[in-house]
């Protein structure tokens, strides 16, 4: 897809430079318990409360797998549509740390349970296809807290051993905003899946960005930094563009970039060096004895399969073929598993005679608002799917104007009150009597003669005034397209 | 009262069952006999108190439908016991009270067993001789002096010198036959996958494995009985038919194939070991089984691979003990100082030696070269037995290449103590049964073993061979009960 009109380039005197980038997203597998033991996985619980003598290493403590959470990574890798591996080993990842009791880590080095695959982001001028190398499984490590003592760390445990899957990109993403789309077109799918929360306030979801640079044109990778464990998606924006234009400088300044991890520093919206590829761990990788290879028949991955619900890919397609909507209201209303269900029960429940345009105006105009001010989930939406499909359908079928709607919707806010109900105790009901609306007419017709005149001598404008008159005598109930109708044919 | 302690664990069995004994008389003989003992140093923990308590409490409402009723017994300080200290033989642990059973020794005490204590062993299970524990030697009660083998080395002394009716060790390399073969005793390394690796401080998974030692082969049984079990809480642990093995014991074997493996012939053997092999090969044909030569022909490569691959896996499974979460810990300037001085003051020598080792054989650069090139070298040694067993129901060899050393003799020659290994290591890289039973003794009159392999999951046949050769070579211990004044 060709959109050079968006390209993004980080221009210098002469040259022009491209920003090449592939993300290893850590997400935290939805599971009530760890990967390998049976504790509790709940965010925010005290610390050192969520810990068995496995995940605290304990001699003799043994790992078991957890079914459920190979059964989430082989979900994902589908909806990564991607190669699901019937053998996949679990490897030790050796090194030293307060917050890893076993002294290693258990992860998945050369035979991971999810081969590649690819995810389709969706640009402003089209869309573009992100290759995925590979999905493992790993533990998380625990907490170390180092600012609660000035001598000690502290060290929680709650988070050791809770299951993860490492989502491996291929170096095809070419920008921050990229980036951006990318990391939540993973999160949609996933949340979609019921794999992963996507979280990331909460840390379910975070990354190691790679970050590498090449003049514009150049088939060639520059040299490639890590950018460890950024845990949103505006900082890793900001840090992709301090880092390409770091590597930038040095190249215009003739200096080489260094292999190697780097961190960001939120504060001064800065990336420095950790460590070189030189000091770079030797992680020992070698397949755990405690743990045999991981083998997954046919028939299970098919069952699961089976299982998987429609992925926001799809459901953008049915949306536009089914509904009419453009590709723009589609993608806004599918990218949320939780607003699709929203918008597929106002479908439901608006019956045959239904106006979709008027719906998604209502959910992503009118409801948006709301719960953007009241900072709501549309889980939490004040209005009820049903009731909402009442009132735009009450607008449909005239009972109400759209301004009534609005008055109408205000109400609705308290209590998620039936729009019907409202309507009716509080006789917002549109006027359509043509013939009451004709005695209303006449009678401002009579108290404005002067007006009136002015209008059929040429003085348009004041077509306005009657149709306000109008709407203003019937207190906002009258039909204003009936109101014009008569208007014309009287004055 | 000391002939209490001479019976064996089946007679003592049936003397509870019949009332003949209580389990407060056979509790106290054996904790008589084991304060007499101290000088070798069997114990690291001892629990007599707790011990005549359970006992009393037993003879109060005796369970005589279980398989060991009553019956104390000491085990291998490598299984963790629940409010029990348990060290592993070292520094590291010497604190170390777990809050939790292992499933063996679960297993053993829902038969009615009594812990008398816990037995003292090479520090995490790294030794042929007992001579790494931080607790100290063990002396073999067949001479003074003499290393009681290891690493199960508290355990084969505890057995031999009757302060247990029996006991249970573990075995990565040779770990239970070895020391079996040292002091005149019974010692079984199970299938590996029969007895759950749980709550046993980990030396090499991929090669542990817990099994009896006894005074003779039925007892042996008994104990396998109840401590093999399949468990959920052991990935590796294996759901197989397990056989009754002290009730299907026969000592019928008649047209049983043995193989004679030539590669196990080798350099500088001692003649009498040679010897002892002809004479167990002349038992086995008097019990009417038929020998059959056989070659294994990548034996030699087993010790080789067995010292990639067991400090691989150690060098990893012992990253864990580093002063932050329990066990010793020395105080350090910053994190790394406090590892460095945890692990270099907390491990023993031999422990660091294959921590090194290990680290090494992983190490990126040398991976493919050690510990990849050893996993298939793991699996030719394993295709061997394979290709054997197409031929043959299980295998006769000696099971050491010598009899007991003195303490202090190999101390500064890690090789020559490795090579100790070098019959019963195959046979944990296949991940076959062994059993090793005593057979003869040396000139000195320290007793020599031979040691019977079989296939996979057939602990039943080569413990009923072990049963008919038992019977053939009526083989007395010479106990002198030297250390009791």
């Amino acid at each position: 897809m060709s959109k050079k009109s968006r390209e993004y380039l980080i221009n210098r005197k002469d040259n022009q430079y491209e920003v090449v980038i592939g993300l290893e997203v850590h997400a935290q597998v939805l599971s009530k318990s760890k990967l390998f033991s049976n504790s509790a996985t709940k965010f925010g619980a005290e610390p050192n409360t969520q810990v068995s003598l496995v995940d605290a290493a304990f001699p003799g403590m043994l790992p078991v797998i957890n079914e459920f959470c190979v059964k989430q990574a082989i979900k994902t890798g589908i909806g990564l549509n991607a190669k699901i591996n019937k053998r996949s080993v679990f490897d030790r990842k050796n090194y030293f740390y307060a917050d890893l009791p076993q002294g290693y880590q258990i992860s998945q080095f050369k035979d991971p349970i999810v081969g590649e695959g690819k995810v389709i982001i969706d640009l402003p001028d089209g869309h573009k296809e992100v290759g995925i190398e590979r999905l493992h499984l790993e533990q998380d490590a625990g907490k170390s807290i180092h600012d609660l003592d000035p001598q000690n760390t502290f060290v929680d445990l709650n988070r050791s051993g809770v299951a993860l899957m490492e989502i491996v990109s291929k170096p095809d993403l070419r920008s921050p905003d990229e980036v951006s789309i990318y990391i939540k077109k993973l999160r949609s799918i996933m949340r979609y899946l019921g794999t992963c929360d996507g979280n990331m306030q909460e840390g379910s979801l975070r990354a190691d960005v790679n970050v590498s640079v090449r003049e514009k044109g150049s088939k060639e990778f520059g040299t490639r930094c890590e950018i460890k464990n950024v845990n949103s998606i505006k900082f890793m924006q900001m840090a992709i563009e301090y880092e390409a234009n770091r590597q930038v400088d040095l190249i215009e300044e003739g200096k080489t970039i260094n292999q190697e991890t780097r961190l960001f520093d939120t504060k001064k919206n800065e990336t420095r060096s950790m460590r070189s590829k030189e000091d770079a761990h030797d992680y020992r990788y070698f397949p755990d004895p405690d743990l045999l290879p991981l083998e997954v028949s046919d028939e299970f991955v098919n069952k699961l399969r089976s299982e998987i619900p429609e992925l926001p890919d799809d459901k953008k397609k049915r949306f536009i073929n089914e509904f009419k909507l453009s590709a723009y209201e589609a993608t806004i209303l599918v990218t949320d598993i939780e607003i699709a269900k929203y918008f597929e029960e106002v479908v439901a429940k608006m019956g045959k005679n239904k106006d979709m345009k008027l719906a998604v105006n209502w959910i992503t105009g009118e409801l948006f608002a709301v719960l953007n001010s009241k900072n709501l989930e549309i889980t939490q939406s004040p209005v009820s799917a049903k009731n909402l499909a009442i009132l735009v359908n009450l607008i449909k079928n005239g009972t109400i104007s759209g301004k009534i709607a609005k008055t109408v919707f205000e109400l609705m806010l308290k209590n998620d009150e039936d729009p019907q109900k409202i309507v009716e105790e509080k006789g917002l009901k549109q006027q359509s009597d043509p013939k009451a609306l004709e005695v209303l007419i006449d009678k401002i017709i009579n108290n404005n003669r002067e007006k009136a005149i002015e209008y059929k001598q040429g003085k348009e404008k004041l077509f306005g005034f009657f149709v306000g008159q109008a709407m203003k005598a019937s207190g906002g109930k009258a039909n204003p397209q009936l109101i014009n109708e008569i208007l014309k044919k009287k004055l | 009262m000391s002939d209490i302690t001479k019976q064996s664990l089946t007679e003592l069995v049936e003397s509870i069952k019949n009332k003949k004994l209580s389990s407060s008389e056979v509790t106290k003989a054996f904790i008589e006999r084991s304060e007499k003992s101290k000088v070798l140093n069997a114990f690291i923990t001892e629990d007599f108190t707790s011990a005549l308590d359970k006992a009393k409490k037993f003879d109060q409402k005796p369970n005589l439908d279980l398989k060991l009723p009553g019956i104390p017994m000491a085990i291998k300080d490598l299984f963790c016991t629940k409010n029990i200290k348990t060290t592993a033989g070292s520094k590291i642990l010497n604190n170390f009270v777990p809050t939790y059973e292992s499933t063996v020794t679960e297993n053993i005490w829902n038969e009615g067993a009594i812990l008398l204590g816990k037995l003292n062993c090479d520090e995490f299970a790294m030794g042929s001789s007992n001579e790494t524990s931080f607790f100290g030697n063990v002396q073999n009660p067949i001479d003074k002096n003499l290393v009681p083998g290891g690493s199960s080395g508290g355990s084969a002394s505890a057995v031999a010198g009757q302060l247990t009716p029996i006991t249970i060790g573990t075995d990565t390399g040779g770990s239970i036959r070895q020391p079996a073969s040292f002091t005149g005793t019974v010692g079984l390394k199970p299938t590996y996958g029969s007895c759950s690796r749980y709550g046993i401080v980990a030396f090499a998974s991929s090669l542990d494995q817990a099994g009896p030692m006894a005074q003779n082969v039925k007892d042996c049984a008994l104990l396998q009985e109840v401590i093999s079990s399949f468990d959920a809480k052991d990935s590796t642990s294996i759901d197989f038919k397990r056989s009754h093995y002290s009730k299907d014991l026969t000592n019928n074997i008649k047209g049983k194939k043995i193989g004679i493996p030539k590669e196990y012939r080798v350099d500088g053997m001692p003649k009498e070991i040679d010897d002892l092999w002809q004479k167990g090969i002349e038992y086995v044909k008097d019990c009417g089984a038929e020998i059959i030569n056989i070659s294994l022909p990548h034996t030699s490569y087993a010790l080789p691979t067995y010292y990639i691959v067991a400090p691989a896996e150690a060098s990893s499974n012992l990253a864990r003990y580093d002063g932050v979460k329990y066990g010793f810990r020395a105080n350090g300037k910053n994190l790394i100082d406090m590892y460095e001085k945890t692990r270099s003051e907390g491990f023993g020598a031999e422990v660091q030696r294959r921590i090194m080792i290990g680290t090494y054989v992983l190490s990126s650069g040398y991976y493919d070269a050690y510990y990849l090139k050893a996993q298939k070298v793991r699996r030719l040694i394993k295709n061997d037995f394979d290709e054997a067993y197409k031929k043959v129901d299980a295998i006769l060899t000696p099971s050491t290449p010598s009899s007991a050393f003195k303490i202090g003799e190999k101390t500064n020659d890690p090789v020559s103590m490795y090579l100790n290994d070098i019959f019963t290591v195959p046979v944990n890289l296949a991940g076959l049964p062994g059993i090793s039973i005593p057979a003869g003794h040396d000139t000195k009159g320290y007793p020599l073993g031979l040691q019977i392999i079989g296939k996979a999951f057939d602990e039943q046949n080569i413990l009923n061979i072990a049963f008919a050769m038992e019977e053939k070579i009526n083989f007395k211990n010479k106990i002198t009960d030297w250390w009791i004044k």
